[in-house]
């Protein structure tokens, strides 16, 4: 037992930090636009392993902390965060027995149904944005998912 | 993936009807703020607080990069701050002397404005604000900088680097302040070429090296090469500031308008500082000139504010 797995909690806030972070660090524009939602993977990853340490109003703080970050309309991530932690939370005893690659196309998934929902907002409040860019990083989350699960797995069961 | 159980809990998943409620009243509240937010755009206070909240955390979240430009501060080599000791000293040098013109010049220009019997120029105050470099969409151009209401950062206000103009502000938090930039593609600027005063409008196109003139005709008067300049109308930025070149022109004879693209003066992707600019636009000294005068050309001023849909 190591401390992640000794106290969620914990671990829960270091790794939102950590996505923070990583969501908000300022790249050059290449990288920028092949950014992956860090933040969503994590908060996808804590609703599939550990549901009961980051519930849904979890969720919701953090992607409203996301809209203060980002300065777009208050409430655009937070709603987007919501409804994909809600989706996981009711199928992750199903989610989490499949093999790596399924659970990739899951996130895919996800990760489209989220960018389409900021895509909706931002149509709704007159930003609307048609380049394909803006649908890389659901790629790019997709790809990086196996990554993701093995680095968070391993900070959990490390002994 | 292991499944494991979470220590000290004993596994129950959550009950599906409380957590579709739970979800249901989120989504209602996110919906809420969104409307409350975008549509009577009263949540300046909450922005205001929220931003001074997230203040500490953007200090963290850009730490990394400011450690490692400290480091890489620290461990310059003596010859390349010898050398950057030595081009900063012929810039100070050259701008010296441009700036004992410059005096000779301001005097002059008083003088005939005097003569004229014209109002000189409202005085303008700058101050310097670090942009805290949190970099805050791809694709939507804002930074945060770090001078709020406290320092006296209203909403509207104009921000120029070293070279030109840089952006305005589009929201103003206690500590902290939203820039939008000239690039941004819901922004748009009143310019005018510096060689024939031409006016036209610059509208920012989403790339940090590109602005679009898109409302020239294709017989304008307007070359490669030609330096554009804020033409004041409008009233949030002085006049006379330097916008940019024009970079790229196209006149296509079955188009009634020129393809017409500037590069930015400022080196909108590479600064670390701004400089905030009060700028108070001159009312009419003597308001009793009537309407035998042409009115002012209002249409340009009023395309100032950003702009919520494109054209």
């Amino acid at each position: 037992m190591n401390a992640a797995s000794a106290n969620p909690r914990l671990y829960l806030y270091g790794a939102t930090l950590a996505g923070l972070t990583l969501s908000t660090l300022p790249l050059p524009h290449v990288l920028d636009l092949l950014r992956p939602d860090f933040l969503l993977l994590v908060i996808i990853w804590f609703a599939l392993v550990l549901p009961r340490a980051g519930g849904l109003l979890f969720a919701w703080c953090a992607g409203l902390a996301l809209d203060a970050f980002r300065g777009v309309v208050l409430g655009q991530n937070a709603l987007a965060f919501v409804v994909i932690a809600y989706l996981v939370h009711r199928f992750h005893l199903r989610v989490r027995m499949f093999p790596l690659l399924h659970q990739s196309l899951v996130v895919l998934s996800l990760l489209w149904l989220y960018q389409f929902t900021l895509f909706w907002i931002d149509g709704v409040t007159g930003h609307p944005l048609t380049d394909w860019v803006r649908w890389l990083p659901v790629i790019t989350g997709a790809l990086l998912w196996p990554v993701l699960v093995g680095l968070m797995d391993r900070l959990l069961t490390r002994s | 993936m292991p499944v494991l159980r979470e220590p000290g809990a004993r596994y129950a998943p959550p009950r599906a009807s409380a957590l579709g409620l739970r979800a249901l009243v989120l989504v209602g509240m996110s919906v809420a703020l969104m409307v409350v937010d975008h549509r009577q755009q009263q949540l300046f206070a909450i922005r205001a607080a929220l931003s001074a909240a997230a203040y500490p955390l953007q200090l963290l979240v850009h730490s990394p990069v400011a450690a490692w430009d400290w480091l890489t501060a620290s461990f310059a080599t003596r010859r390349t701050l010898l050398e950057e000791n030595a081009a900063l000293r012929a810039a100070v040098r050259a701008a010296d002397v441009r700036l004992l013109r410059l005096d000779a010049t301001e005097q002059e220009n008083l003088r005939l404005r005097a003569l004229l019997n014209a109002a000189p120029h409202a005085a303008t105050r700058v101050q310097l604000a670090e942009i805290l470099h949190v970099d805050l969409d791809a694709v939507r151009h804002r930074v945060l900088v770090d001078r709020g209401t406290r320092d006296g950062v209203t909403r509207g206000q104009a921000a120029v680097d070293g070279s030109g103009v840089f952006g305005q502000v589009a929201n103003a938090g206690t500590f902290a302040s939203e820039l939008i930039l000239i690039s941004d593609s819901t922004h748009a600027l009143p310019v005018q070429v510096e060689r024939n005063g031409l006016r036209t409008i610059a509208v920012g196109t989403g790339n940090t090296r590109r602005l679009s003139l898109p409302f020239l005709p294709r017989n304008a008067d307007v070359a490669l090469g030609d330096v554009l300049v804020t033409s004041g109308l409008g009233g949030v930025y002085p006049p006379g500031l330097p916008v940019g070149r024009i970079s790229e022109l196209r006149r296509d004879p079955s188009q009634p308008l020129a393809i017409v693209t500037a590069a930015p003066a400022a080196a909108l992707d590479r600064d670390r500082e701004v400089l905030l600019v009060w700028y108070q636009p001159r009312v009419p000294a003597n308001a009793d000139v009537g309407p035998a005068q042409p009115p002012p050309r209002a249409e340009a001023g009023a395309r100032q504010r950003t702009r919520t849909t494109r054209p």
